[in-house]
């Protein structure tokens, strides 16, 4: 049951399209990639998702339900969360803090001015949780701006898990993560939960093949080719697409 | 639980808790009342400053909201208190007190969401035209707020019906002080509960804020309510203490002295506005000494010094002094100071 | 009703000249200038001199006035200003309004705290009546000279090689340094010409706006809100928005005397509200 779906999603600026008639639908427990050259609108459908845009035209349907009328965190509340390809992070928080701070909100203690953060068991339990995950342990008492890039982008990552979502939106989570901080990141991508719906957008395909269980090619805003890897690495238009050749009429 | 959740546990717990310094400070600060009984009018005036203050570190500090209109909340608390007081409508001060207050909050609430949109240019001459507005409001209702005379024959009752004010300042200071401690109180457990890291968030990543889950206007409408209440009843407090009104209280000079004291002080610990207040205070009464009617030079001169100094280098001074003074408290008092979540905490962390 | 418009046109087109200045720093350099009126009142305070005390004509106090505030402009620009270029808005804020509480104080303690006035020439006062319109001399020649004032800055900005480059430099700044426009210069000459333009302002509108030290003060608000209904981007905004505002306060403080100045605040804030970049401006994010 597709737990994530765009119906004739579309987005102008004026006079340019950014997307167009994108119709997308993703899977429960799906591992799905969305690829495509650069300026291909790849963001601009997250940020449609998100709700940081708001679309020309059409719907998005998550569990079933039309958000596209909601805020962006009233669609976090509902399931969806995701990350952002250039770092977005509270720089003077620490991972602890920024951590607490998702779970606490999730927890419903975001409108608590009494109480301390943390106060509750569950929170300490959950953050406790999320920071092994992500291999946290060493650097939370850190301040955000202090951390090498690799551990911000987990750090990234963390947060937008930390709103336990169904549908978890990576934008590019390797991107400019140097070499050797890269397996930690991409072990723990692959060892996020099964029941953990993940878009994501990559360039890396390596990581592209060896994650995705579905692909969806994204060429000028519109959907190009939308299959298993071995149909989308097969097919003589992606190639072509990527590698810039004339495409046959 | 796992040990790392109850290390976790810990460490969350650790952030709001009182430092030997802040303790000092509070014992320090009640004691002048019965140590400095001769400077008690000049204290009110301080710990009034410093309440006004704290109303704009919650807002500028911690939700990153740039103000130049506090003096409309702190102005039209003060001309209700006088009004309330004058005319008999509540005559016991401290619940004319937090009327006065929620009034105020009212009036921030209907303004909070001319805050919520723009940029910081447009924050910053949408809160100045709302306090100049009301200026002209009253000035022009000088039948009622007594114009540019002030509000006068304001009588105030005995403080809960026993404690008279007396000319000294005396029960005045006293009042202030408890009312800036029970303000601060409140302010401290907002600052370190969930709400204020969400605000925190919101100062550094507004749009990351969104992103998990906080709704953005909404807690900014509540700290800017809540902040427009502490500056109201800092009004409040200084008309019921000088049994007067008049109309800077609305005005611009009012609300820049403001942003200079929290500069002084620094942002985002709470502890500015106080500090600032009382060195602010200071320094006016030395150089009132001196040349008492051109004040309005120096303090020109010296926010025009503060700027070209630079804001960064002045933080970087305060978290050095902070820093500093952490270290000796730590020497003298075997325990590790939390200096909280300003993130000051020497070494690191 | 008519006599109404007229003062208020005149009054708008004071405003207009006073605040434009402020409006081409703003768009121009990002910059929050709000020690503008006291190049105002430096130009009023100039010309009472000038006239009142050494003797000087009024015709030629006026230029005067634009001349010393605009040298004014450039020094106070080369010698301050420009450390604080780069600043977040707040800390020019709190700079200028440092600056003007130290003219204001400065003010005072030269000049004394008493409003003052120049001695127009016999010619400029009483009244034209034309159509049963009362005009009064004054206010004419205030139109006149903002009026040929206005016609000069647009075809200046138009027409000039300066101005264009004036123009591209408030588009886009990094562009422009990257075509090889002095920047630093353009703004320098600018900030001079709009500080003189403020002086001038001062010096023609004495008689009718009050001259005394707390005038920067008085007036920051007005000139803001100019700047911020007409926008950043044009002449024409702050043009359209002063005129406005002017006809409105007049109107304002004719029709429902109580709550006159109330009139031009609440237009600012309900601008504002609708449209943060102000009613006239290009809609171009900064």
């Amino acid at each position: 049951m597709a737990i994530l779906e765009t119906i004739g999603l579309a987005k102008r600026f004026g006079g340019i399209v950014a997307a167009a008639d994108v119709t997308l639908a993703i899977q429960q427990g799906a591992r799905h990639a969305l690829i495509g050259p650069n300026g291909a609108g790849k963001t601009t459908v997250i940020n449609l998702l998100t709700g940081v845009l708001r679309p020309t035209a059409g719907r998005i349907l998550l569990h079933g339900r039309d958000i596209t009328a909601l805020d962006r965190y009233q669609r976090v509340r509902l399931g969806m969360a995701r990350t952002f390809q250039i770092n977005a992070l509270f720089l003077d928080l620490t991972p602890l803090e920024a951590i607490a701070l998702a779970v606490s909100e999730r927890l419903g203690l975001g409108t608590d001015w009494w109480r301390l953060v943390g106060s509750k068991g569950a929170v300490a339990d959950e953050v406790a949780e999320i920071v092994e995950r992500f291999h946290l342990a060493d650097v939370m008492e850190a301040r955000t701006a202090t951390l090498p890039y690799g551990k911000q982008r987990l750090l990234e990552i963390a947060l937008a898990f930390a709103c336990r979502p169904r549908v978890l939106l990576l934008d590019e989570p390797a991107a400019g993560v140097p070499e050797a901080e890269r397996h930690e990141l991409l072990a723990t991508i692959a060892a996020l939960p099964a029941d953990v719906t993940v878009l994501l957008i990559e360039h890396d395909m390596d990581l592209v093949f060896s994650f995705a269980d579905r692909i969806s090619v994204l060429v000028n805003g519109a959907l190009f080719v939308d299959g298993t890897p071995e149909d989308v690495a097969r097919d003589p238009r992606v190639k072509a697409v990527y590698l810039g050749e004339e495409l046959d009429a | 639980m796992t040990p790392l959740a109850a290390d976790i546990g810990q460490k969350l717990k650790r952030r709001g808790r009182w430092s030997a310094l802040e303790i000092a400070f509070w014992i320090v600060a009640f004691a002048s009342i019965w140590l400095l009984p001769q400077k008690h009018l000049i204290l009110t005036e301080t710990a009034i400053l410093a309440l006004f203050a704290l109303s704009l570190d919650l807002i500028l500090g911690y939700a990153g909201i740039i103000s130049l209109g506090q003096a409309a909340f702190f102005g039209t608390a003060g001309y209700f208190a006088g009004l309330v007081a004058k005319h008999g409508i509540i005559d016991e001060p401290v619940l004319a007190l937090i009327c006065s207050g929620l009034v105020a909050a009212a009036l921030g609430f209907i303004t909070s969401f001319l805050v919520l949109r723009g940029s910081d240019l447009t924050r910053l001459m949408v809160t100045l035209g709302v306090s100049l507005m009301l200026g002209e409001l009253a000035n022009r209702y000088s039948d009622i707020t007594g114009g540019a005379d002030g509000l006068q024959g304001v009588t105030v009752a005995p403080v809960l019906g026993r404690f008279e004010f007396d000319m000294f300042g005396h029960t005045g200071y006293t009042y202030c002080l408890i009312v800036l401690f029970v303000c601060f109180l409140i302010a401290r457990r907002l600052v370190y509960s969930p709400f204020g890291l969400s605000l925190r968030a919101i100062k550094g990543n507004a749009l990351r804020s969104g992103a998990v889950g906080i709704p953005v206007n909404a807690r900014l409408v509540a700290i800017y309510t809540v902040s427009a209440f502490f500056a109201g009843i800092a009004g409040a407090l200084l008309t019921q203490t000088t049994a007067f009104c008049s109309l800077d209280v609305l005005s611009l000079e009012r609300s820049a002295d403001l942003l200079l004291v929290l500069i002084i002080g620094g942002t985002g610990y709470l502890y500015g506005g106080l500090i600032g207040a009382v060195i602010y205070k200071f320094m006016q009464d030395w150089i009132a000494t001196l040349t008492p009617q051109y004040w309005q030079f120096w303090i020109g001169l010296l926010l025009v010094a503060i700027v070209l100094v630079g804001r960064d280098r002045m933080a970087a001074w305060h978290q050095a002094a902070r820093a500093a003074l952490g270290r000796l408290g730590a020497r003298t008092i075997k325990w590790r100071p939390a200096l909280g979540a300003a993130g000051a905490a020497p070494g690191g962390r | 009703m008519l006599t109404i418009l007229f003062d208020g046109v005149a009054y708008g087109m004071l405003l207009f000249v006073l605040a434009c200045g402020l409006s081409v720093t703003l768009g121009l350099m990002n910059f929050i200038n709000l020690a503008h009126g006291a190049f105002a009142m430096a130009g009023g305070y100039c010309t009472v001199v000038l006239v009142n005390r050494i003797g000087v004509p009024f015709a030629l106090g006026l230029p005067l006035a634009f001349l010393v505030t605009a040298v004014l402009g450039g020094l106070f620009e080369r010698t301050l200003y420009v450390h604080v270029y780069a600043r977040p808005h707040l800390d020019q804020v709190l700079f200028t309004i440092g600056l003007v509480f130290m003219a204001v104080a400065a003010t005072d303690y030269v000049m004394g705290s008493s409003q003052q006035f120049v001695r127009i020439p016999e010619a400029l006062s009483g009244q034209f009546n034309v159509f049963g319109i009362g005009m009064g001399k004054y206010r004419l020649l205030i139109i006149v000279v903002c009026g040929v004032l206005t016609v000069a800055l647009q075809l200046m900005l138009a027409k000039t090689r300066f101005g264009s480059r004036l123009r591209a430099a408030v588009d886009d700044q990094r562009v422009a340094r990257g075509l090889g426009i002095n920047v630093g210069a353009v703004f320098g000459i600018t900030f001079a010409f709009g500080s003189g333009l403020a002086g001038l302002g001062g010096a023609l509108g004495a008689e009718i706006l009050g001259l005394d030290p707390t005038f920067p003060l008085k007036y920051m608000i007005y000139f803001l809100i100019v700047v911020t209904v007409g926008g950043t981007s044009s002449i024409t905004g702050p043009f359209l928005a002063s005129i406005l505002l002017g006809i409105g306060d007049v109107a304002g403080k004719y029709y429902v005397p109580k709550l006159g100045a109330f009139v031009i605040y609440a237009i600012m804030i309900v601008v504002l509200i609708v449209r943060p970049q102000g009613l006239f401006a290009r809609g171009v994010a900064r």
